[in-house]
């Protein structure tokens, strides 16, 4: 018998605890983030897809040496180049300046080769994560239109 | 009293339109408080606080095609949504909002407003019967011995009030009760030292009756898809969900009448129609706060907690009580 009332007591009191904590939680200001209307800043390890860093010109760092073409497991870089006059004291040399750098997002795995093989220090991992798409042609990024976009 | 036909147009009309208003808005109260609970703002795009979200939601139900599985029983189909929704309309006609405020007083009022909750359970027997789905059979008659062992404290409860009072009559127990909060049946001074244990059986039998989690093992959708709604798409399912919403308000008032004075003060001053809405409204909150709060019991636990602690003890109260007022 006194085993009965203990359990209604305590019973009654754990329900009575429970019901405090939602009375808490109640007015604790909410957590959430309104996905469509906010979005949350990424952190500084998050690997989106890859992107082309510009030196003080705005052209890219890249000096198209491809090793970054022949380090993705993937096959998903594809370089391209052409030969440029400048001038380098006096001398008119050629130059091999990048053309194309189309990346195939579909067969992207992030795994991050192409960044750290990359000898110029011209790739980093960019912060976007919103890419959803309908057609698979979205996916196929330009990143020399992307970098001179982001340069406009 | 003569009910002239335009009085009981009006009546049911205002009844109605209570009824649904409560519904449609509770549901969207459930919602944001559940939010709130679980530190998320819960529906805010429709409107300000998202308040355009239950007429959106009615037209989003009211446009989908009601569907019969093949095999159902048609008439019990159909039937059921309409009884989960129309005795609860039912016993707003009792209910006594304050002193001038009811469109049918009883003397019996209290006995009419258990029939009427009686006949839910026949709701969700037909709805679970009428839909030939074994989740729907299994939730039916796990609602239906919810029901019925809930039904008992909570008559129970309400004898010894009943009894305390010497009315049935709900308005003759809400005056009975009235001059500020010490005068209430919930206070032990008056009749027995039990009264705060019985409105807490009765507040528990309410949810229970009315479905709710954590007693809400009718419509458990961990184990039985949707429960005894389990077929019913389109305002079939929105008559049992507003029929749920109006119940508890039925439930909340009820409470109110019996046990915390109906439309009177606490301190005494500005009795009137207010002061009931703002009681009901907080045991309707409660009903929302334990929600979700706790998770759902299992059959037997539900079935335990019943027969083994609240009928002896509302039993042990009545008694109580009916020594007291014999001797007293």
């Amino acid at each position: 018998m006194g085993g009965y009332f203990s359990e209604i007591f305590y019973g009654s009191k754990s329900l009575l605890i429970g019901m405090g904590i939602t009375f808490r939680e109640f007015f604790k200001p909410t957590v959430t983030v309104q996905y469509p209307y906010q979005t949350i800043k990424m952190s500084a390890k998050f690997r989106g897809h890859t992107e082309l860093i510009a030196d003080e010109e705005g052209k890219p760092k890249c000096g198209v040496c491809g090793l970054c073409e022949r380090a993705c497991p993937s096959s998903c870089i594809t370089l391209g180049s052409i030969s440029v006059d400048i001038e380098v004291d006096g001398k008119v040399k050629k130059k091999k300046v990048l053309s194309k750098y189309e990346l195939d997002f579909t067969k992207c795995s992030l795994c991050g080769q192409c960044v750290e093989n990359c000898s110029f220090g011209a790739l980093e991992f960019s912060k976007e994560y919103n890419l959803a798409s309908t057609r698979k042609e979205d996916f196929h990024f330009n990143l020399l239109k992307r970098l001179e976009e982001r340069n406009a | 009293m003569s009910l002239t036909l335009l009085n009981v147009i009006v009546a049911v009309v205002i009844a109605i339109a209570f009824a649904a208003a409560n519904a449609a808005y509770l549901v969207w109260a459930e919602r944001r408080g559940a939010a709130r609970i679980q530190r998320r703002p819960g529906p805010n795009i429709n409107g300000p606080f998202g308040l355009l979200q239950p007429p959106l939601d009615g037209i989003k139900l009211m446009t989908k095609q009601l569907m019969i599985p093949g095999g159902a029983d048609k008439i019990l189909f159909m039937v059921a949504p309409v009884l989960a929704m129309a005795p609860a309309i039912m016993s707003f006609v009792t209910i006594p909002f304050s002193q001038g405020i009811a469109a049918h007083n009883m003397e019996i009022g209290v006995l009419m407003i258990f029939a009427f909750a009686s006949m839910g359970a026949m709701a969700t027997l037909f709805a679970g019967w009428g839909s030939r789905n074994k989740y729907a059979v299994m939730a039916s008659v796990r609602a239906v011995s919810q029901n019925v062992s809930y039904e008992i404290p909570m008559l129970i409860t309400a004898i010894t009030v009943v009894m305390a009072t010497g009315s049935m009559d709900l308005k003759t127990i809400s005056l009975a009760q009235a001059g500020g909060f010490w005068h209430w049946n919930i206070f032990p001074s008056l009749h027995s030292p039990l009264m705060p244990i019985s409105f807490i059986i009765f507040f528990i039998c309410s949810l229970a009756e009315t479905n709710r989690a954590p007693f809400d093992l009718g419509e458990a959708e961990s184990e039985l898809v949707a429960g005894f709604h389990t077929e019913y798409g389109s305002m079939g399912f929105g008559l049992f969900f507003m029929g749920e919403y109006a119940n508890i308000v039925v439930g909340a008032s009820l409470t109110t009448i019996l046990f915390l004075g109906g439309w009177d003060c606490p301190f005494g001053i500005f009795p009137g129609v207010w002061w009931f809405l703002l009681k009901i409204y907080i045991l309707i909150a409660t009903f929302i706060w334990i929600r979700w709060t706790f998770p759902r019991t299992t059959i037997y636990g539900l079935l335990n907690l019943s027969w083994k602690i609240l009928i002896p003890i509302s039993l042990f109260n009545l008694l109580l009580t009916a020594g007291l007022l014999k001797v007293f």
